[in-house]
Parts: structure tokens; sequence; C-alpha cells
């Protein structure tokens, strides 16, 4: 298996007032074909910009994106067309995803109108194709969003998603803004077009719990930066850095007879605004040295597993 | 339920139903739990469950219309909130009674410093005089966690977790004795939501408050809480001590919650949703609520109504099926 | 698979109707609503159909008949030269409304267009735009159709140019402001995200959801306007005699309203009848738009 999107130190930066926002800062890693890199960090962090500049929703600032092998960081508008069409996204809100004014079948079908390449009664069909891969029921079809509820607009989401066979999609925090039970309906969904379709997704989401079920990989984000990244159960296993232990320790957990021993942070977030260099966890770490203000870089410190620290080896005793 | 002379709070058969277009929605049917003084109630369920309807009857803020308490009983400290009137209700709230609601966004006002936010609560509920009272805000601010020298800065200065922080010194302010949480965490980042958790359970301590802390998060649930009440279509469906309820659920809709819900710990290929929608609040379905949607659903689960059993000390449920069953 | 064959690319008619239809069954909800929607298309009717309703031509004189109280002969009685208050009411009907609508129309959709280039592109148009709207809206309203007028001249179509720039500025900014309401709804880029062309976009998605607040505000504008108007004419600008307009007749009469109150009475309930009814549609018509207010 080869990667199927990879990104080379990645950066989005935005102009703001107050300076400059370093939204997504050198960032590396890859995704194999048909697997789910999970990409989470807390409010902030970046990631959503991050799948947003790799689907070209947003031009990236500096670094390389490639799609199948290919360098597609600067693309003409023609390549550009073919390259959305293999690299979809789905939002988080299902509010605001669906235009109010357009019904079930009008918003899963318009991928196929914009395509201009089907007949009225291909796109009729393919749009009842979807609709029952991602199980929404027939008599919907002329429905509105805001008569349905939050998983059935999901739904309506992916469905346009796959309009045109796409190979690669961001999944924003899919689920974060549905109710428990529908989360797993939808999650068990998103699960099965992977198997069915051959999909390849990248999984943002500040949900911990729900990262570690859905990727075979995990990046973990902090304020821009890639602290650390590797096989999922392998984080859990071995968290090695510090941010990275405090996040899986601030996770509430329901094993209410092994009471963990919490890493509660002190200190306030900074800025990301015209930031200062090194690791921008610093401020808030307990193992905070002189070293830690320089430029870190991303090393392999244990099989498949990157971290972002220049105390990594000696916190974890490696 | 047996009637507990020493709760603190005792909610009887509580009904509350909304009318919107002539139609009346059923929004709690008939709610019933007790709180012991210094102790932690959560009230777990989805969205539309009933937990904030109840939440906001107990504090008698509903707006009203459309919302109407139809009948019921919240006994607070031996006096009925139902049957006082809104004057003596307005020396409660806030002083006796405090609420913390979801969106710390909005639950500031954001032209007022958040220092005289906190003062405005003490000096109403206290015959002292201003200074009196910014000095006893700037305490609560400290105890809190933020400095005391933020005492004259905007919400809009602050981030959410601190702005939730406000909040909580607001709601703590006059050492109320019943503290409502509806959500207070849902909207802060994870690092930050374990800091006001560990804050919120200090203060508890300190204060010896009583609190009813509502969620859809089980994780939360279990560590700030130490009793459970699962609500489902505005009914309690089981209701226990937190190891009952972790340790043994009954209830299908419990079962289904727990097994709706990746844990971090533990490996499932799947995920078990529970099947199906929320009932439509207008038209509940006749018999047990959840029987549409329950997996072990019977005949008779759609006919007849069942009351809260008994099935351990403590531990009650709607559902016996499996009341001789743990995980 | 797909095989790829001419595209055609116009939704079927069935799904426009629904969403009419989902209004309409609103508002009939609505007995405010209901009532001022039929009062309108009453006025509406009798606008077109004045020649076949007034009984008299609007600028017959009948000296001998001066200022003569309601009868059965003249209904509303008769003007200062003789003329039937009735049948003049009846054409101003025609005047004021169709000056109320078009005004409006014209403004509505200079305004919509500016609005729409400022909101969806932003940068050097909006922040030109919004300078000359702003330049537009620091004078009042009344004041720039008098300014207008007097520069102008009197007429019909002079009026209806100085009425509709009033609402050039006032549709802009609801437009814009629409507009920028909605860039941030996600279904914007997800529009992008599936290839959709910028007008695309902007037809199918930015322009549909932003201008029902654009059309409550232009039908309760339509009121604004007939006052305007008829203000113009009562201070000598504006559509002047013989052309029967309400505010001009209520000018012509204003001297004699004690001794013929009639000749400023029915114009003035016209007016009133109009503007109310249009106001009321208006509500009701913000109402049933709105999908998340019934929800």
């Amino acid at each position: 298996m080869s990667a199927l999107v990879e990104v080379k130190n990645l950066k989005k930066y935005f102009e703001t007032p107050g300076g400059m926002l370093h939204a997504v800062d050198d960032v590396s890693f890859s995704i194999e074909t048909g697997t789910t890199m999970g990409v989470v960090g807390e409010s902030g962090c970046g990631k959503s910009t991050l799948g947003r500049v790799i689907i070209h929703l947003l031009d990236s600032t500096a670094g390389k994106i490639y799609f199948e092998g290919e360098d597609v960081t600067a693309v003409d508008s023609k390549k550009l067309h073919k390259l959305r069409e293999n690299m979809k996204i789905i939002f988080q809100d299902p509010f605001s995803s669906l235009n109010p004014r357009m019904t079930v079948e009008q918003t899963i079908m318009e991928p196929l109108i914009v395509s201009g390449r089907y007949s009225k009664k291909e796109m009729e069909e393919e749009t009842e194709r979807l609709m029952t891969m991602v199980g929404i029921d027939e008599r919907l079809r002329l429905s509105y969003p805001h008569e349905l509820d939050g998983g059935r607009r999901q739904r309506v989401g992916i469905g346009r998603a796959l309009a045109l066979n796409p190979k690669f999609i961001v999944c924003d925090e899919p689920v974060s803004a549905l109710d428990v039970s529908i989360q797993a309906q939808v999650l068990n969904l998103l699960q099965d077009l992977q198997k069915q379709l051959g999909l390849t997704y990248m999984f943002v989401t500040h949900d911990l719990s729900v990262v570690r079920h859905i990727s075979n990989d995990i990046c973990v984000m902090y304020l821009g930066q890639l602290v650390e990244t590797s096989p999922s159960k392998e984080l859990f296993k071995h968290p090695l850095h510090p941010y990275t232990k405090a996040l899986i320790s601030a996770v509430p957990t329901t094993d209410i007879h092994h009471r963990k021993e919490r890493i509660i942070l002190e200190g306030e977030i900074v800025s990301p605004i015209n930031p200062k260099p090194g690791c921008r966890f610093a401020a808030r770490c307990g193992y905070v040295s002189e070293k830690c203000h320089e430029p870190q870089q991303l090393e392999e410190v244990l099989p498949k597993h990157f971290v972002s620290c220049c105390r990594a080896r000696e916190l974890n005793r490696l | 339920m047996t009637s507990n002379n020493d709760a603190f709070l005792s909610v009887r058969d509580l009904i509350v139903e909304y009318t919107s277009e002539g139609r009346v929605i059923h929004a709690v049917n008939g709610v019933s739990f007790e709180l012991e003084r210094g102790k932690t109630l959560g009230l777990v369920g989805e969205t539309g469950a009933g937990k904030t309807s109840t939440a906001k009857a107990i504090m008698r803020i509903l707006p009203d219309p459309p919302a109407k308490i139809r009948s019921g009983e919240i006994v607070l400290d031996g006096q009925d909130l139902l049957k006082i009137d809104e004057k003596e209700m307005r020396k409660i709230r806030g002083r006796k009674v405090s609420m913390i609601f979801q969106d710390p966004m909005t639950a500031l006002n954001p032209i007022m410093k958040i220092g005289e936010q906190i003062s405005e609560v003490i000096k109403m509920h206290n015959d002292i005089t201003w200074r009196e009272a910014n000095q006893q805000a700037a305490k609560m601010l400290e105890k809190v966690g933020i400095p005391s020298d933020r005492f004259n800065e905007y919400p809009h200065q602050f981030s959410g977790g601190m702005k939730q922080r406000v909040v909580i010194a607001i709601a703590l302010a006059c050492s109320p004795e019943l503290l409502i949480a509806d959500e207070p965490t849902t909207a802060l980042d994870v690092t930050i939501q374990a800091q006001v958790l560990d804050m919120i359970n200090k203060l508890k301590k300190d204060f010896n408050t009583s609190m009813i802390m509502i969620s859809h998060n089980l994780g939360v649930v279990a560590e700030v809480c130490d009793d459970i009440a699962v609500i489902y279509a505005g009914e309690i469906i089981e209701y226990g001590g937190k190891e009952a309820i972790f340790d043994h659920p009954t209830h299908p809709y419990t079962l289904g919650l727990f097994g709706a819900v990746p844990h971090l710990y533990d490996d499932v290929d799947r995920l078990s949703p529970i099947p199906g929608l929320p009932p439509d609040p207008t038209n509940l379905p006749a018999g047990c609520h959840f029987s549409p949607r329950c997996p072990h659903g019977q005949e008779l689960c759609r006919i007849e109504k069942k009351g809260l059993v008994e099935i351990q000390p403590g531990h009650f449920s709607r559902c016996t099926r499996f009341a001789d069953q743990g995980r | 698979m797909l095989n790829a064959t001419a595209p055609e690319s116009s939704p079927p008619k069935i799904k426009k109707q629904g969403e009419f239809i989902v209004v309409a069954r609103r508002l009939s909800k609505n007995p405010m609503a209901v009532i001022s929607f039929f009062v309108t298309v009453f006025l509406v009717l009798i606008a077109i159909f004045a020649p076949l309703i007034a009984p008299y031509p609007y600028d017959k004189q009948d000296l001998m008949h001066t200022r003569a109280a309601p009868s059965a002969q003249h209904l509303f009685g008769t003007d200062e030269l003789g003329r039937d208050v009735f049948s003049r009411v009846i054409w101003g009907s025609r005047f004021s409304l169709s000056i109320g609508i078009l005004a409006v129309l014209l403004g509505t959709v200079v305004g919509l267009f500016l609005g729409a280039i400022a909101g969806y592109f932003g940068g050097l148009a909006d922040d030109i735009i919004m300078r000359i709207m702003d330049v537009l809206q620091s004078i009042p309203g009344i004041l720039l159709a008098i300014t207008i007028s007097v520069v102008l001249g009197p007429g019909f179509f002079n009026t209806l140019l100085a009425l509709s720039i009033g609402g050039i500025a006032m549709g802009c900014r609801l437009t814009r402001a629409s507009i920028l309401n909605i860039r941030t709804q996600e279904y914007l880029e997800a529009a992008t995200s599936i290839n959709a062309s910028t007008p695309r976009i902007i037809i199918r998605h930015v322009l549909p959801n932003s201008f029902s607040p654009l059309l409550v505000s232009s039908t309760m504008s339509i009121g604004n306007v007939i006052m305007a108007a008829a203000m113009l004419s009562f201070i000598g600008l504006g559509i002047q005699p013989p052309t029967p307009e309400w505010g001009s007749m209520i000018a012509g009469g204003r001297n004699l309203i004690r001794t013929s109150p009639w000749m400023v009475t029915f114009p003035g309930i016209f007016i009133m009848l109009t503007v109310l009814a249009l106001n009321l549609f208006g509500d009701g018509l913000r109402d049933a738009l709105d999908p998340k207010l019934k929800k």
C-alpha cells in the first residue's frame, strides 16, 4: 500500500490586524490508501484548517501536498476540477452545511449536475443509489434540511460527498454536534462505507475516544504544530509527548474503579499570532527546558512513532 | 420511591408541558428524585429528554407561555417551591439555588466588567455596601483560579474556560446550598474541562454544596456525581448510585447508551448504536416510551406502562428484564 | 458506472412549487396576513380596473356642483373644481400603487446588485460601495426625495426616480448583511468543494438565502414610498393635479377641511388602508419565510 495523501512541511498563515496567525505550522505526515488518519487536538490547534488546505478549499502558504504520488500543491483550474472530484469534505455542523432552500435530492444531485457528464435520468438513479447507500429513506427525497434531524442531515452531507466516487474524504468533526446514540450510527456508517468503497479518511476531531475507535493512525496537534504521530493503539499505549499525555489523562473516564492520575495543565494558551519560535506547548509544560524554545524536530523515537519534543527520549526513558 | 425526610431536595411527579401551535409537547412526564445535602446527582440523557426543562422548573425560570408546570412538588429544605410567589422565589434564586448554563459565551453580560457581575449578585442578596460586595467578589475570583487583578476586565478578554470559571464564581458567590449545572463543560476543550471539573469538585467540598449535574457525557458524570438518574422522553427510566448504574445497568436504554459510546480503553469493532430516533414529544408512544427502539421489546411493553421498580436497595429501573445481569 | 451523455441543468418544476406552497400554507394560517393580503389584492384590482369602476373621468370638471357633499351621484362628493372625488380616489390608486411598487422595485434591484457585489467579493468593491451608501443614507429619505424632485421637477417619472434612490441604500445594506451572514455557512464551502462555479454559487446558494429579508422590507417600504409620494405632492412637488394622486388631493383640500372634509378624508383613508395592509402583509411574509421561526 502506498500513501494516497502526503503533506510535507505544510504551512498556512493568515494575515490579521494583530499580526500573522500561524494556523498550521510545518506539518508533515502521510495517509495510506484505505486507512483513516485521525487528527486530534483542541480548539485553535489548526486541524480544521489543515483539512481545508489539503483539499484546496484554502490555499497553502508553504510546503507540499501530494495526491497519489503527484505534487498537487499548486494546480491550474482544470487540474483543480479533477482533484476536487477525488477529494471531498464532510462538515461538522449539520445545520449550516446544507443549503436550507434545497431538498435532499437537490443537494446530493448538485455535484452530478456541476460535473456536466450525466443525463437527467442517470442523475436521478445515481441520487437514489446514494441515498440508499447512506441510509436515507426514499420518502425523504423532497424534504428540506429543517425537516430532518441532525443525524439525517449528516447523512445527506455524506451522500453529497460520495457523489462522484471520491478517493479521499476529510471528515471535519462529523459527529461532534450529534446526540450520542446518533453519533454511533453515523460512525458505523462511515466505517461501512470505507470498507465498501475503499475510501481513505482524514478524521478530524477533539474527541479522543472517537478518534481511537475509528483511526488507524493518529496525529496530535497543538496550536498549529504537529507534536506526535503514531499508529492509533500505540499512541494510547505509549503516549510520548507531554501534551499527548495530558490530553489523554484529561478525558473523563467511565471506569469508576480505576481513578487515574490526572495531569492538570496550568497556565494559559499562548497566542498563535506572531508566535515565538520553539514548542508552543512550552508555556504549559511541566518539563520545559531551555532547548524547548528552539524549533523542534519531528523524530522517529519508536518504530513508526514520531514525536516533536527535545526531551521525549529522556522523559520516557528510551 | 420511599419518601426520605432528610432529603434536601425532593422532586415529586413533576410534569412540564409546552404548548406551541395548538400542540402539546410533553417535556417532563412525572419525574421524581431526591438529593441529600452535599451530594451530587447526575441527570443523564440526550437532547429533548427533559433534563433542562426539569432544571429550569426547579429554578422556576421556565418561560410561561409556552411552558407550564402542570403538577408536581419541588420541596427544597422543607419548602415547596411551586407554591410560593415570585417575590419569595426571587429571594431564593441566586442565593439558595443557583444555575450554571451551558454556553459561557452568552451567559455573561458583554458590556459589564466581570468582577462587577459577581458583586452584583452578592449585593442583591446581602445588605452590604458596594465596596464590601466588590471585596467578596475579588475573593471569589481567586477561589476559581482567576487573579483578582483581572476584576475590571470584560468577558471578551477571557478565553472560554476562564469565562466558564467566572460563570461558576457568579453561581457560587452567595454560597448557594443547591447548584444546578447544565452541561457546564460541553463547550470547553478537554484539558480545560478537566480543570473546570477539578475546580467544581474542590468547591463543592469547600462549600458543602448539593449539586445537580446535567450531562450527556457519561465520563463527566462518573467524575463528579454520587447518584445518577437516566432520563428518557421526560421520565427517569433508571436511578441509583454511581456504582449501581455503571457496574449493573439494567434498562435497555442505559445499556444502549453505554454500548453506543466509544471508550478510551475498550476496543470494539463496531459501535452498537440505539436504532431509530428519540420519540416525538407531542406524540409519545403508548406503554413504555422506549419500546419502539428497544431490541428486547415485547408486546406487553407497548401496552403496559412500567413504574420504577427497586431492583436492588437504592437502585430503581423501569425495566426488570435484565435485573439479574451485570454489564 | 454512469455513461456521459448530454446534461440537463434545471431541476424539474415540482420542487420550486414545493417551497412556494409551503410558504403559502404558512401565510394562510396567519389571519392578519390573510386579511391584509386580500385588502392588497382588492386595492390592486381597483387600480387595474379603475377605468371600469370610476363613474366619471378623473379630470371632468362640473363647475355647477363644486364642493358638493357625498350623495348618490357623487359617492365621495366633489372637489373645488366639481370633479368626482370617488373617481379620483379610484384612479389615484393606480398612480399611488404603481409609483410605490415601481420605485421600490427599482431601488431594490439596484440595491440587490450592489449589495451582492459588496457582500460576496468584499475588499475594495465593498469599501467603495458602502461609502457611497453611507453618503446616500446620511441624508434623510424624504429630504433626498425632495432635493431630487426639485432638481428634476414634478411629474410621474421624475418622482419615481427621486423615490427609488432612497431605497437603493436599504436594499444594498440588507443584501450585503444577508450575504455576510451566510458567508460563514458551510454550505457555501461545500458548494466550492463540489466544483460549483462562482456564478452558480451566487445564484443558487447565496441569493435565494439572502433575499427574504429584502423581500419583507421591500413590501413594507412600498407603504413608505406611497406616503413619501403623497408628501411630495402635498408640498407641490411629485405628481401634480389634475393627475389624481392621493397626496395632492389632500393638499388641494386642506384649506377646505372644515367645510368639505370629504375631499381630504377619503384619500386619507385610502392611503392609510394601503400602507397598513402592505405593512401587515410584510410582517406575515417575514414570519412565513423564516423556516426556523416556526420550528
